[in-house]
């Protein structure tokens, strides 16, 4: 699972209680083949360096993860209780693959990887309350050359 | 997530990611989405299982080279593999290999028996720090006998906040997951653990720890102050444990 039909009632009248309604545009890049992309990642699940500012409740900023940051730097901060963190704590690429990531590229699979990604923590907030911040973003991963984004949830 | 794409699409990126719950995503309708049938909590499916990891990161990732757009939404087709803690297998019955007595009922009592329990938790704790090469337990910056007498003295009435420069609601909050983390990884470590579920059922239905954080549930219920109203709604005891909330 997840599907929603496997879910507990409680927790499958949560999920589709949030509303989501579609953008006004459908907007649609195309680029090189992804074996000359470079590739950042954005986590919606409060990954953060350790020491950093911890997600608050509602919080739509976003930490900067250095790309060689060790995993054991990393820690989570989201708000929600409704999820499981045990597979983070055993492995933080169950959420946050940067070693595998880093092994695409090593293979040539990818072009190379981003020198920073990116932490926000989702669920909290309306779609629309992100704007600001995942435009900022967008001109931090230009900076860094990056032409291919991958978004991971929680 | 869907909306981050949509707005770092706009600005002209191409973004591709993952989809755990795909009622969300359809109604998004962002660029690109690989919806995979993994638990909340787990976007790659399974912890150290790398060919599958990557396997799911790959599909994900080849979306991009896709003409079709814009609006793309696939499948990835396998379940997650049964790992070693056996998350994905029906399984019940796991039982904690170190035995500590069941939570005193006599709140006097609580304090000796969570600090008791922390002890004995200890070296599963400390293996699992050595095992993994860190833990995601310290935003509070208090080790786990230092949170639970913070949190024994907040119940008993005395409130201080260790972290001023945030709110205590946000404090409580920060210090709740480090000792959860902090138990959860201790459980982990030990060989023959089992699903997630049942690591929340343990915490919640067996240990000191959890039923004095029931206890706190019903204090923010009471509470003046709307975040930590808030929390004992949503955002301390999860969903799939309220049913133990007198």
């Amino acid at each position: 699972m997840v599907r929603i039909s496997d879910l507990p009632p409680d927790d499958a009248k949560h999920l589709l209680s949030k509303k989501c309604q579609p953008f006004d545009s459908s907007p649609w890049v195309t680029g090189l083949p992804l074996k000359e992309r470079r590739v950042a990642m954005i986590t919606t699940a409060g990954i953060h360096v350790a020491g950093e500012k911890t997600f608050g409740f509602a919080d739509t900023a976003f930490r900067i993860i250095p790309g060689d940051t060790k995993s054991s730097d990393m820690v989570m901060s989201h708000t929600s209780v409704n999820f499981d963190r045990t597979g983070f704590q055993q492995d933080l690429n169950v959420a946050f693959p940067i070693d595998r990531l880093q092994e695409l590229a090593d293979a040539n699979e990818i072009g190379s990887v981003a020198d920073f990604h990116y932490g926000f923590m989702g669920g909290g907030s309306k779609p629309s309350d992100f704007e600001k911040t995942a435009r900022e973003v967008a001109g931090l991963l230009k900076k860094d050359n990056v032409d291919a984004v991958m978004l991971i949830p929680i | 997530m869907g909306a981050l794409g949509h707005y770092i699409e706009d600005e002209g990126i191409a973004t591709t990611g993952i989809s755990l719950v795909r009622e969300h995503t359809e109604g998004l309708r962002p660029p690109r989405f690989l919806w995979v049938p993994f638990e909340l909590g787990r976007p790659l499916g399974a912890p150290n299982q790398p060919d599958f990891q990557r396997e799911v990161l790959r599909k994900s990732l080849l979306l991009l080279e896709s003409n079709s757009g814009p609006v793309l939404i696939e499948d990835f087709d396998e379940e997650a593999p049964i790992g070693e803690d056996r998350s994905n297998e029906n399984v019940e019955g796991w039982a904690c290999p170190v035995n500590f007595p069941p939570p005193p009922s006599d709140r006097s009592e609580r304090e000796v028996a969570l600090l008791a329990e922390i002890e004995s938790l200890s070296p599963w704790y400390d293996f699992s720090v050595r095992k993994r090469g860190g833990s995601s337990v310290g935003a509070s910056r208090l080790s786990a006998k230092q949170i639970a007498t913070f949190f024994i003295k907040f119940l008993d009435g005395e409130v201080e906040n260790p972290q001023p420069e945030i709110s205590l609601g946000n404090f409580l909050k920060i210090a709740s997951e480090d000792i959860k983390a902090w138990y959860m990884e201790a459980a982990t470590a030990q060989p023959g653990y089992s699903t997630s579920v049942e690591i929340q059922n343990w915490f919640w239905g067996e240990t000191t720890a959890g039923a004095i954080f029931l206890d706190l549930n019903s204090v923010f219920e009471i509470s003046e102050d709307p975040l930590l109203q808030y929390m004992s709604r949503s955002s301390f005891v999860p969903r799939n444990q309220r049913f133990r909330l007198k």
